[in-house]
């Protein structure tokens, strides 16, 4: 069937900011869903909240809202822009969550909206806990035994037929919030009420616990004339109990036979069916009892997914994309096969390698939160690997998910560990697992009782087994031989055994592997991923490498030679790997610009990353890409067959930082800043000389490389002081201490996080604002990208604190200074490409704070807030550009405010306070933006799920400090008919200054009163400014209840000024909507981003 | 562990190991891409005279049990991987490939590059091959290797067809009376019969060499021809019976039976350049334009254009090459497709084509019995 013809435009919903469980998977089909939909003509509205997304860009979609993610604004957008249909299914939980609210409340239907790729009915039936149920078994399939609940008595009533383990899943949430596992009557309490909270329903799912049964899932497409395919199997290395992005998995399934597998591939099939899933892709998990094969039905989602994400870059085969074709009526026979070009996409891929995803944990942000793992997902990003064995891809994606180990190696030694620590380990599920199973191996435990005590399959602990086998019989000729001859160090390779692993067996550096390994002919291979296992001829490069005998690479790359008349320039881009907190898409978003300018530019463009759910990891977005781990090793393996003409090294973050060094001294070009430009920036002592001889102020500061130094420095310095690693991002144990003791408490952890580095002390300014600079730099001129100040001051991480551009309470002289000494200090380091600064500014005094010679987090807030497509223009530049070939506007006057709010991921890690800090925890971002700051503000927050009330009551507890500051600000939240609760001590102040105010006692008090009001929903904002080191504070459990309640909490004086300035523009006026696109429009300057492309 | 090579016809050799029995081996080399499904396709009696090339690189993960053998032995002739797993894991598990394969004297090898061999294969052609533990003189190794004989012309249902006739019973489960078949064994799948007897019918499997006259001695209600190894071409013997058949009773075959039934429709079959052999292509009946992935193991296939239009139309269509999956006739109950709807390995997408042979053969039977 071809292209609907009654379409015309679609609206086009995103997933909004990063957070767990939903990440840059979004970013990625959304982006291919607009661009394909772009592609057959039709007109797009595109609303996210998220500007690190390549969806957000200007060109991508033809109106682009970053606007609240809320059933209201949509429904705004949707009253001015008239789209004639919807597609719901692209944008994860949150799209698919504002679409039913849409239809439910009538919108949808009113101004004659269709939902395409899947309607109402049918993700109510897939997502409706109750109907899924009905319809598996109407699919003649199984469930496990379970009850609903909607009060405790129900929930008691199941729990009892049942019995334990039970699992408990509370219906409509993001990534399974709420929900566990229970063995006990105390267990079940808690996490039933806390389940049927954390629902939209009210709703809660208790169920037979199915634990230790073996996982799986499925990627199933369907269209519109019902033919029906598989994509992708993936089988769970940690089984049932743990949420699938936790799970190590791999694809494709290993341990099914085809009998068991084609009953599960038929029970997909007539799963998609019957819940009429019309058109489009869906995941379905599996669960398979090992002792008799006894399957069950998990879930299944009627969207794609992180899932289908993984399985497009597994196989080359790009779900998303066709997803759009299919949701506007093609069908798959009359979608091609880009890679093969030649064959249909009604096809299932085969492929031939093993693919192995590992997730990403960041527990050490969080210290009192433990590393174990539920089936609530805690992951903030993860690796993919390919290898030709399962030991290859599973080393391959330790290494690439740079946590220190650089393949499955013993970081600390096994006899240290005692036994009942493995078992405990083993037994519980938890980030560290795979490292346990090999320790466990080491201490002597077999497969079978590793499996017994885990329940991981045998299967992959064998697998363990047999790289620990390898490990020890290189160990042994290492021992009498003192070196590695050719058929033992080639199955090493085979192993996955990186050249870090044997040079610190050997002892000896990495590159005398490197070398000898050379010398002796063992080589990396790159293989393509091609969707069909070599059956047919792939046009796509997409490759991995490998240790086998053919190069697909150096063979594509000859018939490129040979094919075009004249030779292009080759430039490799290196992503960021895994998302972790401080690094994630906003650096994904920078690589994507690069490649795409560049390819533009007539380079040919190869990208290098590891990261599945990017969209730099699309095939489509460079000439070439090769998915592999970012070390050193991998990228120079790469190297060595592309020999590129230029490296780009600054985009991805702190990963590819870190290895400009060692790339660098190993002759690999490196374009943009210098290697000692950019060691200039990062080492203290350089860098403060640096600034000095520029004669710009900076806080006292020192650089110490051991704990009796760093004491020594701070009392010279004088204390509270901000304390850091160095060769650190996102603020990685960056602390501001106050005393000594804290220092050398710090000083301890530093050493974990960066060894080997000295650790950074600066004086910490007080009370100061806050200002983030992006520019652009060529080396001789520059251009001040954006000017954010930051709602919140100094001393909170940059990447923690909302901001605003352009920044509205310094002076016009300040701002003039900031942009001198910002192309001072790019001048000066010889900053060629993007450049961040961060200042400190104290009534008429500017200090640096930091200087970061690379992107920086904020560089799409900044493109997206003015139009101008920094990081585009900073890759040309890189390339031979100069500042002057743009068409840049001296003085960027914007008639707008874009604010900058981060979202923070609290209410996974329970136990975790929530006062923020110099250490970055916030796992995304989002914008709001308006014609004035008010506005912006409040959209802002209520992008970040912090909807501030219009009426209501308002709980304050204030420091000392502020208690007189708060006072003006509590007198204008009663002029707005707010009326106020508040603490003993800040009432007391707020009543003496004449303002009306109830007092509530403190969760300690004795009352609880505070606690029930929250959970009554008798408070509506909370104003609790803690003191420095207040995380003791009794107050910490009525911050922890605001999270649990959805009560929006501010904890810091600028943020609530800001507030009650947005609360005071919102009672005023109506809400408005506006696209980016307008918003240039409305700019002097016209179509920025055409206009800037080439001067 | 033994240091094994294969060598190939055109001077092409991957050195590799061999985990149990050693020794010499010489057949077909082909690639099959399906990820699941090792153990169906050892037994496969298809593959007779094959070398069989997984292009998934991690063979035995769940073990071989009695469940899922497709015949009684195994018939490929050599087993090429690139690992082979070495601790199975499986609720159904019997034993370990690797034990089974030894068991079955089956030269198998791992260890080589299997992606560049399956490229080569793609772009050079399905060709000759041979794996030895004994032999690595690349002049020997040629000279052996011009004396195997060539896919093209050979007949190679005479070592896999049935020595004599047996019933295969219907299933218990299926409560009415069904139908007789009458299956003409090349080398016919466990599962064919399987899921003929799960829809009631009584199968009574007939030698390659078995006449017009044998066959209807047991009053069947139509015709199966099954699927097989070699050259269909020289086959003549069984095409001069199908042709007997043509208009006298419903006829239903499967890839060979298919091919033969093209022969005896007065059609030519032609050798594919690396065949079909794998679990996912697309199929799209012409009928209903439905596409189904199938089941594919063929290396010859049926010449539409050779065959006369006013009686044959095409049935099934590969979409991935365009090449005939399925004939049909306009007069005559008869049709057959290339792939393989039993499945056994692959997805069951096509099983309804063994109910339209039930339902054709009731048809039939109505008309014939006024």
């Amino acid at each position: 069937m071809p292209k609907r013809t009654n379409i015309k435009k679609i609206l086009l919903l995103g997933s909004g900011p990063i957070v767990i469980g939903q990440a840059c998977e979004f970013d990625y089909s959304g982006t291919q869903a607009c661009k394909a939909l772009k592609e057959e003509g039709f007109e797009i509205v595109l609303v996210n909240s998220n500007p690190a997304t390549i969806m957000t860009d200007p060109d991508i979609a033809d109106h682009t809202y970053i606007e609240p993610l809320t059933p209201e604004y949509v429904e705004k957008i949707i009253c001015e822009e008239r789209p004639d249909s919807i597609l719901p299914t692209l944008g994860g939980q949150t799209a698919l969550n504002i679409a039913m609210k849409l239809y439910e409340n009538g919108v949808l239907a009113k101004y004659n909206v269709t939902m395409i790729g899947a309607d109402y009915a049918t993700i109510k039936k897939a997502e409706d806990r109750e109907e899924f149920k009905k319809a598996v078994l109407r699919a003649g399939l199984e469930v496990p035994r379970s009850a609903f609940a909607h009060t405790m008595d129900e929930a008691w009533q199941a729990a009892r037929d049942i019995g334990y383990p039970l699992i408990i899943r509370p219906s409509y949430t993001l990534g399974g919030t709420g929900g566990g596992i229970t063995h006990t009557d105390e267990e079940f309490e808690a996490i039933a009420s806390l389940g049927m909270e954390s629902s939209m329903t009210h709703e809660v799912l208790i169920e037979e616990s199915i634990e230790g049964w073996k996982e799986y899932e499925l990627e199933v497409m369907r269209d519109s004339k019902d033919n029906v395919v598989i994509v992708c199997s993936i089988e769970n290395l940690d089984p049932m109990g743990v949420h699938t992005g936790d799970s190590v998995t791999v694809a494709p399934a290993q341990t099914l036979t085809d009998r068991e597998y084609q009953v599960m591939r038929d029970a997909s099939l007539a799963l998609i069916r019957e819940i009429g899933v019309e058109t489009g892709g869906s995941n379905i998990q599996f669960a398979v009892d090992p002792l008799n094969g006894r399957m069950v039905v998990i879930e299944m989602n009627p969207r794609v997914s992180r899932s289908s994400a993984l399985a497009s870059k597994a196989t080359g085969f790009p779900i998303a994309k066709f997803a759009a074709k299919l949701a506007v009526g093609y069908s798959l026979d009359e979608i091609r096969n880009d890679i093969t070009r030649e064959t249909p996409a009604s096809f299932e891929p085969a492929i031939d390698y093993c693919v192995v995803k590992a997730p990403r944990f960041t527990f050490e942000k969080f210290p009192e939160a433990k590393d174990i793992l539920g089936v609530q997902m805690k992951s903030v990003g993860e690796t993919m690997a390919i290898g030709r064995t399962f030991k290859e891809a599973l080393q391959k994606a330790l290494r690439g998910l740079e946590i220190g180990h650089v393949g499955l190696d013993n970081r600390q030694d096994y006899r240290d560990i005692p036994d009942e620590k493995i078992l405990l380990r083993l037994k519980e599920p938890n980030a560290s697992r795979i490292f346990y199973i090999k320790y466990a191996l080491q201490k002597g435990m077999t497969v079978d009782q590793i499996a017994g005590v885990s329940r991981i399959d045998p299967w992959f602990i064998d697998h363990i087994a047999q790289i620990l086998e390898m490990e020890r019989e290189l160990a042994r000729v290492i021992e009498t031989e003192k070196t590695l001859a050719e058929p033992l160090f080639r199955r090493a390779k085979e192993y996955g055994f990186s050249d870090a692993q044997l040079a610190r067996m050997m002892g000896v550096p990495e590159m005398d592997i490197r070398r000898q390994r050379k010398e002796k002919g063992i080589i990396a291979t790159f293989k393509q991923v091609d969707t069909c296992a070599a059956e047919f001829e792939a046009h796509t490069p997409y490759f991995y490498s490998t240790y086998e005998q053919e190069d697909e690479s150096v063979i594509e790359n000859r018939k490129a030679d040979e094919s075009s008349s004249r030779p292009r320039k080759k430039v490799v881009i290196l992503g960021g790997g895994p998302n972790r907190i401080g690094q994630g898409i906003e650096f994904d978003y920078c690589c994507c610009h690069a490649a795409i300018t560049l390819k533009d530019m007539g380079f040919e463009t190869i990208m290098v990353n590891s990261n599945p759910e990017t969209v730099s990891t699309d095939y489509d977005i460079s000439d070439r890409l090769y998915f592999e781990p970012l070390t050193f090793e991998d990228v120079m393996n790469i190297i060595d067959v592309e020999k590129p003409d230029g490296v780009i090294v600054q985009y991805g973050g702190q990963t590819p930082l870190n290895l400009a060094d060692k790339l660098s001294a190993a002759g690999v070009p490196i374009v943009g800043t210098s290697v000692e430009s950019i060691d200039l920036a990062e080492n203290r002592e350089l860098f403060s000389r640096f600034i000095s001889r520029l004669k710009i102020a900076q806080p006292a500061n020192a650089s110490a490389n051991s704990a009796e130094e760093a004491a020594r420095y701070a009392a010279q310095i004088g204390y509270p002081v901000l304390a850091r690693p160095s060769y650190v991002l996102g603020g990685r144990a960056m602390r501001i201490v106050y005393d000594e003791e804290s220092l050398l408490t710090f000083m301890s952890e530093a050493r974990e996080v960066s060894p080997g580095k000295p650790v950074l002390i600066d004086k910490f300014v007080e009370d100061a604002i806050e200002v983030d600079v992006d520019a652009i730099s060529d080396g001789t001129q520059t251009y001040v990208a954006g000017i954010m100040e930051h709602i919140e001051n100094a001393g909170i991480h940059s990447g923690d604190s909302a901001c605003v551009l352009p920044p509205h309470t310094i002076s016009e002289e300040l701002i003039a200074q900031i942009k001198r000494d910002t192309c001072r200090i790019a001048e000066g380091l010889q900053v060629v490409g993007l450049l961040n600064i961060q200042f400190a500014v104290k009534g008429s005094k500017i200090y640096v704070l930091e200087v970061n010679p690379r992107a920086s987090r904020t560089v799409p807030f900044v493109s997206k807030a003015t139009g101008v497509p920094c990081a585009k223009i900073a890759a040309q530049i890189m390339m031979g550009k100069r500042v002057k070939d743009f068409n840049l506007p001296v003085d960027l006057d914007l008639p707008h405010f874009s604010v900058k709010e981060s979202v923070l991921p609290f209410s996974r890690f329970s136990g975790v306070d929530i006062v923020l800090g110099p250490e970055m925890k916030s796992t995304g971002e989002v914008m709001g933006i308006a014609m004035n700051f008010g506005e912006a503000f409040v959209k802002s927050q209520l992008c970040a799920n912090q909807e501030l009330p219009k009426t209501g009551r308002v709980f304050v507890s204030v420091k000392d400090e502020d208690k007189r500051a708060i006072v003006f600000l509590a007198k204008r939240l009663r002029d707005l008919q707010y009326t106020l609760v508040a603490t003993q001590g800040t009432a007391k102040v707020l009543r003496s200054n004449g303002v009306v105010v109830d007092v509530v006692g403190k969760y300690a008090e004795g009352e609880n009163t505070l606690l029930k009001m929250i959970k009554s929903d008798q408070i509506h904002l909370i104003i609790n400014i803690p003191s420095g080191q207040a995380s003791q504070s009794d107050l910490r459990k009525i911050r922890a209840a605001a999270i649990l309640y959805n009560v929006p909490c501010i904890t810091t004086l600028q943020g609530a000024w800001a507030a009650v300035n947005g609360m005071e523009d919102m009672l005023i006026r109506p809400f408005s909507v506006k696209s980016l696109q307008s918003y240039y429009r409305g700019m002097r300057l016209a179509g920025p981003v055409e206009a800037y492309q080439e001067g | 562990m033994k240091e094994a090579i294969l060598y190939l016809e055109d001077g092409t050799s991957f050195i590799g190991r061999t985990l149990g029995t050693p020794g010499e081996t010489a057949g077909e080399v082909v690639f099959n891409t399906a990820m699941t499904g090792y153990q169906e396709i050892l037994t496969d009696p298809s593959y007779a005279g094959q070398i069989v090339v997984m292009t998934y690189p991690l063979i035995g993960n769940y073990g071989v049990n009695a469940e899922d053998a497709e015949s009684n032995g195994v018939h490929v002739k050599g087993f090429v991987v690139k690992e082979f797993c070495r601790r199975h894991s499986n609720f159904r598990a019997d034993q370990s490939l690797i034990d089974y394969l030894d068991q079955h004297h089956i030269i198998a090898m791992e260890g080589i590059d299997t992606r560049k061999l399956t490229r080569h294969l793609r772009q050079r052609g399905a060709m000759k091959g041979l794996i030895s533990t004994d032999d690595f003189n690349p002049e020997s190794l040629a000279g052996k290797i011009a004396r195997v004989p060539a896919m093209a012309g050979s007949d190679w249902v005479k070592e896999v067809t049935a020595k004599e006739k047996y019933v295969w019973p219907a299933d218990a489960s299926f409560g009415a009376p069904g139908y007789r078949v009458a299956a003409l064994d090349c080398g016919i799948k466990f599962n064919i019969l399987r899921i003929l007897s799960r829809l009631g019918c009584e199968v009574h499997v007939f030698p390659a060499r078995s006449t017009y006259e044998q066959i209807m001695a047991v009053q069947p209600a139509g015709l199966f021809l099954s699927n097989g190894p070699g050259d269909p071409a020289a086959l003549d013997y069984v095409i001069k019976t199908v042709r007997q058949f043509i208009g006298t009773l419903p006829i239903f075959g499967i890839c060979l039976g298919h091919q033969i039934l093209g022969l005896a429709l007065g059609g030519q079959t032609y050798k594919m350049k690396f065949g079909h052999h794998g679990a996912n292509h697309p199929v799209q009946d012409m009928r209903d334009s439905r596409i189904g992935i199938t089941s594919q193991n063929h290396g010859f296939c049926v010449d539409l254009e050779t065959l006369p239009k006013d009686e044959v139309e095409l049935m099934a269509l590969n979409l991935n090459d365009r090449t005939v999956e399925g004939i049909s006739h306009r007069k005559f109950p008869l049709y057959s497709v290339q792939h393989h709807p039993e499945a056994a390995p692959g997805p069951h997408d096509a099983q309804y084509l063994f109910r339209e042979f039930i339902a054709m053969m009731k048809q039939h039977k109505n008309h014939s019995q006024p």
